[in-house]
């Protein structure tokens, strides 16, 4: 029996509400009334990302895209698309009146381009062969039989690529400085100390298609006259540091790696570096002090490595995802890549898409597509039918987008105009039961962690700046704390010696600046409107709705939940440790917070 | 594996790119690319590929490549799995467990027919031309 066409029918929880199952139940009925059960095979599916216009249905093969589709469209459906084989055009997706109905060509398929991601989740990373096959090591061809070092640069500069790792350095102008310098040895590095909470696009990448930065980094060697190179990773990055290794030793045996590469007289060869993961060793200097063997510490710029880098000579060091980028611009042609993005931020960017988000998951979206697309149609909005609050962009270093920001084109300079920063790409997703205090809290408390205390407006900036939100958190905290924090905050800015310090108030600062009423509750009121602080919140059962079915007892970790079976239950405050878990349990709605 | 000169890399690649083309043409295969990157191991990706293999052999199908990837960038529902089978779309499972492997070798992979609420959407459609 072959089933001719394949009827998808999006399940997501959205469209589940917006009557997907509905649909599903009349397309079946429809298949078997119409007699054509046996041809065709409807499917519930996941959730397709695209929720405002749902519910979605597709035929395969014919790639027929259906939106808003309701229960009384599956006769047609069943009638015309799979009988006839003609596509149902009222219900077709269109854009702008244009008839295309094409994935491809839809707008919201369009919404995410793969470049630096375009092998991961399909090749196999430990297959040289695979990556050949998808045109690897072309780029390292044209680099090394048809390029001058200068075309290189010129392709780069042409691409418009900015360095990935958060500050959207121009990659082709940092290139010629080394390229430029008189030196018996220069380096390349490549900066795989991913540390932001809630970024992992370079481990992806890295895990994925470790070939694409293997390549790229020859490609600089050869561009700038390097013949040594190290990959900086953080050991907890096992897999990925076991398939780079792998990646490697395939290389140097093919001979794309190693002395005498392909039979030219260029040799270049790399090293990893393993890193105890300190979030400052992502800092350039700091982490090139690591490799040489240093306790990890930025020392002040200029001299840029650029010029002055591994062991003083001239060095080229780029993130994971810069590099990712290359090997394709040099093989397509900078013109080729420059056609992606905005005017002054091309190509793509991959996010970690994360926490209060449906479809959470590794994205690259063109630069300037908004904020709303990404949380919405890709990542299919907030679950839960909570309302969106913010999100959080580049990690510690970054600040708070509200609702206001969420039409705001994403690229490097846009960002940085409302207080944000791209950073390397983490993307935090946040709703109504995020406090914002609380969110702040937690970026400072990792910035106390992780500073290195060698300069003083950092080391005592954010425990100071810390303990003042600790004290608001708890409800202590008075009106001129938010003046002092904004001064702090400025002069941290301005006198800290590396990026981390530059940036810590970041979050503090965009929170002051859009939650200020939120703050202001915690100050006056003493109040949490999301119930996040702990000192601020009590939880209490409702006598009226409980109905005494003991899972809160069960749940509560310090056992101060009291009450017989089928009795409404009693919370000891004195022992309670306000973590939630009687609120969360609760299936009836007894658990008050206040 | 010996170095290889700029003709022999060329050559390669041709190579690969046919034995590649031919197996779409000749319809034999069936390639099952499952989500191997620490994500994907985390959520069981290890156990999806042992029921994969067991139940191979149990139907007795000697014709399916099984073969591991990094993250595809469906985090939310991983386990994922992709399944290339001559005649179907190519699909896209997620939220696979060693059960739902099962059923995508028996129900899809034998009989043709696709594996019920486990089907997802590709993140994005591929902009690298082949």
């Amino acid at each position: 029996m072959a089933v001719k066409n394949y009827v998808l029918v999006c399940g997501g929880s959205a469209c589940e509400s917006a009557k997907g199952n509905d649909i599903y139940k009349s397309l079946l009925h429809q298949a078997e009334v119409q007699g054509v059960s046996n041809d065709l095979q409807i499917v519930k599916t996941g959730c397709f990302g695209f929720c405002e216009k749902g519910p979605i249905v597709k035929v395969l093969p014919d790639e027929a895209f259906y939106v808003e589709v309701k229960p009384d469209d599956a006769e047609e459906i069943i009638s015309e698309n799979i009988v006839k084989g003609r596509m149902v055009d009222r219900l077709l997706y269109k854009e702008e009146g244009k008839k295309d109905f094409k994935p491809e060509n839809i707008k919201f398929y369009q919404k995410q381009e793969r470049i630096v991601l375009r092998n991961c989740g399909l090749i196999d990373p430990e297959s040289i062969d695979e990556y050949i096959a998808r045109d690897g090591y072309m780029g390292l061809e044209k680099a090394l039989f048809e390029l001058t070092p200068e075309q290189i640069l010129d392709e780069l500069n042409k691409s418009g690529l900015r360095g990935r790792g958060g500050a959207g350095f121009p990659t082709g102008l940092k290139w010629s400085f080394t390229q430029r310098i008189e030196s018996d040895q220069k380096y390349v590095v490549c900066n795989a100390d991913e540390g932001d909470p809630g970024a992992y696009m370079d481990r992806a990448t890295l895990e994925g298609d470790p070939h694409s930065v293997i390549e790229a980094m020859t490609i600089a060697g050869k561009c700038v006259g390097a013949d040594k190179g190290a990959i900086y990773i953080r050991a907890e990055y096992p897999l990925a540091i076991k398939r780079l290794e792998i990646a490697m030793d395939q290389a140097r045996e093919r001979g794309l790696l190693g002395d005498n590469i392909l039979g030219t007289d260029f040799s270049f060869d790399l090293e990893i570096r393993l890193g105890a993961g300190a979030f400052v060793c992502g800092e350039e200097t700091a982490l090139l002090a690591s490799i040489e063997g240093k306790r990890g510490m930025p020392i002040p710029k200029p001299p840029f490595p650029a010029a002055k880098g591994l062991f003083g000579k001239p060095t080229v060091i780029n993130n994971v995802e810069t590099y990712a980028n290359i090997p394709v611009i040099i093989s397509k042609g900078g013109d080729w890549f420059a056609q992606f993005g905005t005017e002054k931020s091309k190509g793509t960017k991959v996010f970690a898409l994360t926490g209060k988000i449906k479809n959470s998951g590794l994205i690259e979206v063109p630069m300037g597509i908004t904020l709303r697309e990404i949380v919405f149609d890709i990542g299919g909005g907030i679950p839960g039918g909570k309302k969106f609050k913010a999100v959080q962009t580049g990690g510690p270093s970054g600040g708070v987008l509200t609702e206001d920001f969420l039409d705001t084109p994403i690229d490097f300079d846009s960002l940085i105009s409302v207080g944000s920063m791209m950073g390397s790409g983490g993307m935090i997703v946040m709703d109504e039961d995020d406090c914002m205090v609380d969110v702040a809290k937690f970026y400072l408390d990792f910035c106390v962690e992780e500073s290195c205390g060698k300069c003083a407006p950092c080391r005592i900036g954010t425990k100071k700046l810390y303990e003042i939100l600790d004290k608001i958190s708890k409800g202590k905290g008075d009106i001129e704390d938010l003046q002092k924090m904004k001064d702090m905050g400025q002069a941290m800015k301005k006198a800290s010696l590396c990026g981390l310090g530059q940036t810590a108030p970041n979050p503090v600062l965009s929170v002051l600046n859009a939650f200020e009423d939120e703050v202001l509750e915690h100050i006056h009121n003493g109040k949490c409107r999301a119930g996040k602080c702990k000192d601020l919140v009590q939880y209490s059962i409702d006598e009226s709705k409980c109905i005494g079915c003991t899972v809160c007892a069960r749940k509560c970790p310090v056992n101060c939940i009291t009450g017989d079976r089928k009795v409404a239950h009693v919370i000891d405050q004195s022992r309670c440790v306000k973590c939630g878990a009687c609120y969360d349990s609760c299936k009836f709605g007894a658990v008050l917070v206040s | 594996m010996s170095k290889m000169t700029l003709e022999e890399l060329r050559k390669l690649r041709e190579a690969k790119k046919q034995e590649a083309a031919q197996r779409d043409t000749e319809g034999k295969d069936t390639l099952v690319i499952v989500g191997m990157g620490t994500c994907g191991i985390a959520a069981g990706a290890k156990d999806v590929v042992d029921a994969l293999l067991d139940e191979l052999k149990k139907v007795g199908n000697e014709n399916v490549i099984i073969r591991q990837a990094g993250c595809m960038g469906l985090c939310h529902v991983e386990p994922t799995v992709e399944v290339r089978s001559p005649g179907i779309p190519n699909t896209i499972y997620g939220n696979v467990d060693a059960e739902v492997a099962r059923k995508i070798v028996r129900q899809h992979i034998v009989d043709g027919r696709l594996v019920n609420k486990h089907v997802y959407d590709k993140p994005a459609a591929d902009i690298i031309e082949q």
